[in-house]
């Protein structure tokens, strides 16, 4: 067990390291990433300053060891702009993705996998063929239309919500529905799935033969069994929750950190736009650590079967 | 199965009946793209400053129709997303072919040539994978500049880990059959061993995934027009006017709404046929339906 986990932390470390690489090429494939950061209409001596004072003018690879060095302290530099720390910036609007994606969260967990389990207990039944057509929607409304739709009927139609910001405590309602509504569909794809897998099993024949009833034969073997793939989708799915929150902090004008990214691409602030795209792949690398760490715990057989490798 | 299936109608293609009605609405986003100039009852850039925020059904003076109303300058939606279709469609197309073939070569080079060819690939894959999507596509593009080629580069050249993964994995279980050890022993090597004979043999699961993914950059273009990165004005592009239906949202409704829809049908078409797809070349994954 523990050799498979420092394995993978040792992996994490270099996709890691890969990840913020990629983040260092893509900001000097432009040639000079000075001019990304001046305001348009900087004179000549102004673009020299800047990139004096920024160290774009020294040598790449001295450039590139000072950015990991950087980095490593968790220190993103200061935006230009505002002229605050990058990673204060961040903190400041970190609070509203984390509450408006674990609100998303939370209904997709909790709408997502009993509506699964019930079409995979009830396979080809009336609530399968109601449900699974509004799944597969739900999987292809795009957020920004489900979130505009939202926004003309509970907004502007009824006026139950308001339209946008974070003001009111009801205010991340429709913004949570319209980032969940994928998730939800997710989870409940895979429960169903799982769930269906498992009822097919020779186990759950055997259980059910030594006189178990078939509501303890779900409740305590198939679900268990059927909650792997659930985690590992977890993993992905939070960090897909915390993506797509740029589009839908967009729609919502929520003032979270998607909505700092796209307004730093706008207002050219890419040191904090840089910052954020280092904590996401963080964040995503971290997570699917964390959903190694926990199939052991749910499936003992995977930490043995890779014990040796 | 197939007694009680009802009908004995065939469909062409073995399509199913669901398949058989997403591809006929990707069809019409087909022709619809493709005869946009004879469709469109408007030059979709055309700026009316006296009908600007017109519902559906406008009809000015003259007798012209604005069958689906106007936008905040007065262009008509109708023509606007007609030729919509258009970006949405050239877009996910050449980024399909240019990740796809990328994708799939460097899965194909990793699994027939293995050593560190192999882990520099694999590795490469689950760096950028690492990286969320839509941020790596924001990030390049903020770079880069928006637009239609650097939209189509950045979409490109962040989406190709997913063919190489299963490329990979295909060419692993196709290099030891004994129809490549026989190209092999005659003398056959290199680009052509992969292209002329293992590459038939791995199509099915790379279409299947080009499908899937094919949904997914309608989806990126329109998401990153959308925010002002994707597709520049005045040029026609779903997710564009959906970004100024949500300002006018309290105004004119129909503006997001249409152009919505199209996404939404294009999109669902797009999955079930994938779906369907991915059923009929993998049979282990008919449950997940």
């Amino acid at each position: 067990m523990t050799g498979f986990l420092l394995n993978r932390a040792a992996q994490s470390i270099v996709s890691f390291w890969g990840a913020i690489s990629i983040v260092f090429v893509i900001m000097h494939l432009s040639g000079d990433p000075t001019l990304l950061l001046v305001p348009e209409g900087a004179t000549r001596a102004d673009i020299e300053q800047l990139r004096h004072l920024l160290g774009f003018d020294r040598p790449l690879i001295v450039q590139y060891a000072d950015y990991l060095f950087q980095l490593l302290r968790f220190d993103f530099g200061a935006s230009l702009i505002q002229r605050v720390p990058v990673m204060d910036i961040i903190l400041s609007r970190l609070p509203y993705t984390l509450w408006l994606g674990g609100c998303a969260l939370a209904l997709a967990l909790l709408i997502g996998i009993p509506v699964g389990v019930l079409t995979g207990l009830f396979r080809g039944r009336l609530v399968d063929r109601i449900c699974m057509p509004i799944v597969l929607i739900g999987q292809s409304m795009p957020t920004f239309w489900s979130g505009i739709l939202l926004i003309l009927l509970f907004a502007v139609e009824l006026r139950w919500l308001p339209s946008s910001g974070a003001e009111s405590s009801v205010s991340v309602i429709m913004p949570a529905v319209a980032l969940g509504a994928l998730s939800m569909a997710t989870y409940a794809r895979i429960a169903r799935t799982g769930v269906i897998e498992e009822l097919s099993k020779e186990y759950v024949r055997a259980v059910r033969a030594k006189g178990v009833s078939g509501i303890q034969v779900v409740l305590s073997h198939v679900l268990r069994n059927a909650s792997i793939p659930i985690i590992t989708v977890s993993a992905l799915e939070i960090a897909n929750l915390l993506a797509g929150a740029v589009i839908v902090e967009t729609v919502f004008a929520w003032p979270g950190l998607g909505q700092l990214a796209v307004q730093s691409i706008a207002s050219r602030d890419f040191l904090v736009v840089q910052g954020l795209v280092v904590l996401g792949a963080f964040t995503h690398i971290g997570l699917n650590f964390v959903a190694d760490l926990l199939y052991g715990v749910v499936d003992p057989r995977i930490s043995l079967s890779r014990r040796d490798t | 199965m197939t007694s009680l299936a009802g009908p004995t109608r065939r469909l062409p293609f073995g399509l199913s009946p669901i398949a058989a009605i997403a591809a006929f609405v990707l069809l019409v986003f087909v022709v619809m793209a493709l005869l946009a100039p004879w469709l469109s009852p408007f030059d979709p850039a055309r700026q009316t400053l006296l009908a600007r925020l017109k519902p559906p059904g406008f009809t000015t003076v003259s007798g012209a129709v604005y069958w689906l109303g106007t936008d905040e300058v007065g262009r008509d939606l109708l023509s606007r997303v007609i030729y919509g279709a258009r970006i949405s469609l050239l877009v996910a197309v050449l980024s399909v072919a240019v990740s796809g073939t990328l994708g799939t070569c460097l899965g194909m080079i990793a699994g027939t040539y293995r050593g560190w060819v192999e882990i520099v690939i694999m590795r490469l894959v689950d760096i950028v994978l690492s990286i969320p999507a839509i941020l790596l596509a924001i990030v390049t593009v903020a770079v880069l500049g928006p637009g239609l080629l650097n939209l189509v580069l950045v979409l490109g050249l962040t989406r190709w880990p997913r063919y190489t993964r299963v490329a990979y994995g295909q060419t692993l279980s196709v290099a030891n059959l004994t129809y490549v050890t026989a190209a092999r022993i005659s003398g056959v090597r290199g680009p052509r061993l992969l292209l002329r004979h293992m590459l038939p043999n791995i199509l099915a699961p790379m279409i299947v995934v080009a499908t899937l993914e094919f949904g997914l950059m309608v989806l990126f273009e329109a998401g990153l027009s959308f925010l002002g990165l994707g597709i520049q004005p005045p040029t026609p592009s779903w997710g564009s006017i959906l970004a100024v239906g949500r300002n006018y949202v309290g105004q004119a409704w129909w503006i997001a709404t249409l152009p919505g829809f199209c996404l939404f049908g294009l999109v669902l078409s797009i999955n079930l046929l994938g779906d369907f797809l991915r059923d009929r070349f993998d049979p282990r994954s008919q449950t997940s339906s």
